[in-house]
């Protein structure tokens, strides 16, 4: 409904107020990127939480202003590093794999040269299930088969017909393959691809000559989860995947340690391969489903924002990252003694990266 | 004639009960569908306020702490600077040996420590330092337990469990009923959730730093859109030629605010922090992003408000000779202003409830100080419920819900105004 409008000849006068309204919308914002005294770090969400108490320690122990710590993925990270040198952009990224040459190659062109890293520890991928029901015992190849979109048997790849775990091998429970875990989005879900289903593929003699034949061919299975609902995405949130499998008592549930560590009494981690996923397992390197932990640090920033060499000195601190520090009580797995000093002195004297 | 006919006659009752059937039938259906929808409600309702109530208490423990001026203050000038360098930890470490002298071993020693949170050196350093007098003394200090202790008292730790199944030792949970039972222990209401910004230990976390980030955010959020959503409004309704530019801005406008949010935060990724290059995290960009979004909102509610005012309000203020701008400004919007309200306020709602567009400018992020002003990095509630619920420790499953409820009175209070606005200024005619 509308109703007639005022007689025309005031308004004509009127015309011109929209294009102040306009003009007022469209303001132009330009702040110089002012000097920041603030530390600005990026990346993985697996990092994050052990980011994030190095952050809360430095801030409370030190004179300097708590680091802004962000979880944007370890992809995302890389690429607000890479972005360029100067304070609007992060002066350290996380991630829970290793840069890439790519990446490396894309830092390089926006004058991000001068790379230090870091690693701070391991983290476990476990496979756990609730403590109502039984533990599991798994190989490898048996995950890859519960979970593989398409699997080999008799010399030829099928569609993965597994619908029980005892079909797969008897000595597993007749229990229905249902395995809740991360969606292709997360790093989590692509070190379990990487580590579980990759490692279990090459255990098939047939996938094994695949890989050394047609390389491309062989990722597509390997890296390939079923879609049938055997495997559910659930989500990005670990926590929920723990409170999914205490009301499902026959589902497995894939997530990083820390989580199985907060709720030993109510999870249980299967075997993999034969070794459980413990503290020690897991840090002495036996552990088969583990990857490493890094961060990234822009040298160029350093002595132009203040503390960059006062945290990594702090992260890096056996108080930190040591077997005893507060980082093992949040459940990073530290790495062993050797290598942690061997770290420690390369960061503290911001060595530059070197992919080889 | 017969008395039967169409309406009356066994024929006709059937149809007559047929047709109440279906009518009660029908209501019934609605009912379900209602008794559904709260059952729901409830339900939801009920699991958050049950998992988050625990996050308003916790529990502390009384320690008696020597404040020897040998480990605070070795300079002995009484100096804020010496001071505050002072080794507190030690201090409540001594403080927790002295209560079980028994207990040896580095490891031992270890697990004796991380029953008190390490927030309680920072506690003491806090009151050392406002009160420098008190060095050399020995003072009763009430510190927060760490999480895991606190979790016992909730009833969060299973006892009869084997050991290596709890996140709390056998000789730790001894050496806890030994601190309850001499009556150091005690349950307290929680300020520290409503006065301290993040923590990564749940003990310490608040959401101070998220709710005044959230305030930080939505005034500019209103501040922007408020303004700019009426004078379109006032615009597009009262001055407007109808022609076929003003069709495709209506229709613009209606698309727009059917957008997904997520779509905004990429807008406000390229222009304000790409192209203007305001900094990351900063409320003012997420009001920014957070009041285009709304923008669509307020107007559409704006105009269907002007256009509720009826003509002859407008005829007989032109009547008596207001010029269109007096006829607006003295009529018109003071008359649609209780309706412009509500729909701005269930706007700014929407807005409060938001992570998507944020994610893309940095707000979904760790912060522990507190924002004091627009450009300092903040984060938002909705954000605060997201990284806690994706956080390990136990004890942030009731910080998380405990911050659900703190949005949730929120977002009642604002809708709450809007009705109340509604109902007592809004004119029928």
């Amino acid at each position: 409904m509308t109703f007639p409008t005022p007689t025309g000849g005031i308004q004509v006068t009127l015309r011109s107020t929209p294009l102040a309204l306009i003009a007022a919308c469209t303001l132009g914002f330009a702040a110089p990127s002012l000097a920041r005294d603030q530390l600005r770090i990026v990346g993985s969400s697996t990092v994050f939480p052990f980011a994030t108490a190095v952050a809360e320690q430095f801030g409370k122990t030190t004179s300097f202003r708590t680091p802004v710590v962000e979880s944007t993925g370890s992809g995302g990270g890389l690429k607000l590093f890479c972005a360029g040198v100067g304070t609007q952009h992060p002066d350290i990224t996380n991630a829970s794999r290793r840069i890439k040459g790519s990446e490396v190659e894309s830092c390089r062109r926006n004058g991000v040269t001068d790379i230090v890293e870091v690693k701070v520890g391991f983290d476990g991928i476990v496979l756990a299930n609730s403590k109502k029901s039984g533990r599991f015992s798994l190989t490898k190849e048996q995950i890859f088969r519960a979970l593989a979109k398409q699997v080999p048997i008799d010399g030829k790849l099928v569609d993965n017909p597994y619908r029980s775990w005892d079909e797969i091998d008897a000595s597993l429970p007749s229990t229905r393959i249902e395995v809740l875990g991360p969606p292709p989005t997360s790093g989590t879900r692509d070190a379990f691809v990487e580590l579980a289903m990759e490692g279990g593929a090459t255990a098939i003699a047939m996938l094994a000559d695949l890989r050394k034949s047609d390389k491309k061919a062989f990722r597509a299975v390997a890296h390939g989860i079923r879609e049938d609902g055997a495997y559910v995405e659930a989500g990005e949130n670990d926590n929920l995947i723990v409170q999914k499998l205490e009301a499902n008592p026959s589902a497995l549930g894939i997530f990083g340690f820390s989580f199985l560590d907060q709720n030993a009494d109510k999870i249980q981690g299967s075997v993999v391969g034969g070794i459980e996923p413990t503290f020690e397992n897991i840090a002495a390197g036996q552990y088969g489903v583990s990857r490493s932990l890094y961060f990234y640090v822009k040298k160029a920033h350093v002595g132009v924002v203040p503390g960059i060499q006062h945290y990594v000195a702090e992260f890096t601190s056996d108080r930190a990252a040591g077997e005893e520090g507060y980082l093992a009580d949040k459940g990073l797995i530290p790495l062993p003694e050797a290598e942690r000093t061997a770290v420690r002195e390369a960061a503290r004297g911001l060595e530059l990266l070197s992919l080889n | 004639m017969t008395s039967g006919g169409v309406h009356s006659g066994e024929a006709a009752r059937r149809r007559l009960r047929k047709r109440h059937a279906a009518e009660r039938r029908f209501r019934l259906y609605g009912l379900a569908a209602i008794g559904l929808a709260l059952g729901a409600l409830v339900t939801l309702l009920g699991t958050v306020v049950v998992r988050g109530l625990p996050a308003f208490f916790g529990y502390e423990v009384t320690l008696d702490l020597h404040l020897d001026a040998a480990r605070l203050d070795p300079q002995g000038g009484r100096r804020p600077g010496d001071l505050g360098r002072g080794d507190y930890g030690r201090v409540v470490k001594d403080a927790l040996r002295a209560l079980f002298p028994e207990v040896k071993g580095r490891r031992e020693r270890r697990r004796l420590h991380a029953l008190v949170s390490s927030g309680a050196a920072f506690d003491l350093r806090e009151r050392v330092l406002a009160e420098p007098d008190l060095v050399g003394s020995t003072i009763a200090l009430a510190v927060p337990l760490s999480d895991d202790a606190d979790l016992f008292f909730k009833g969060g730790v299973d006892a009869e469990a084997a050991e290596a199944d709890r996140r709390l030792s056998d000789a730790q949970i001894t050496w806890l009923r030994a601190l309850q039972s001499e009556g150091r222990v005690a349950r307290r209401f929680w300020t520290r959730f409503f006065r301290a910004g993040d923590s990564r230990e749940p003990e310490l976390a608040g959401i101070w730093g998220a709710l005044v980030g959230s305030l930080w955010t939505l005034g500019v959020t209103l501040l922007l859109s408020f303004p700019l959503g009426v004078a379109a409004a006032v615009y597009l309704e009262e001055f407007a030629p109808k022609g076929r530019l003003t069709d495709f801005i209506e229709v613009n406008i209606n698309n727009l605010a059917a957008v997904p949010s997520i779509v905004f935060g990429l807008l406000g990724l390229a222009v304000f922090l790409n192209l203007s290059g305001l900094p990351r995290s900063a409320p003012l960009v997420g009001g920014l992003v957070l009041a285009l979004m709304t923008l669509p909102t307020v107007i559409i509610a704006s105009r269907s408000s002007i256009m509720a005012v009826p003509p002859g309000i407008r005829e007989a203020a032109m009547g008596i000779g207001a010029s269109p701008i007096q006829v607006v400004g003295h009529h018109v919007l003071p008359l649609a202003l209780p309706g412009i309200l509500t729909g701005t306020i269930l706007g700014m709602a929407r807005a409060l409830g938001e992570t998507a567009p944020l994610l893309m400018i940095g707000m979904v992020a760790f912060i522990v100080d507190v924002p004091t002003g627009p450009t300092a990095p903040a984060t938002v509630l909705p954000v605060q419920v997201y990284l806690w619920a994706d956080s390990p420790e136990r004890a942030f499953v009731a910080k998380t819900s405990g911050a659900i409820l703190v949005l949730l009175a929120f977002l009642v209070a604002m809708n709450l105004a809007a009705v109340l606005l509604r109902s007592r200024f809004e004119r029928r005619w």
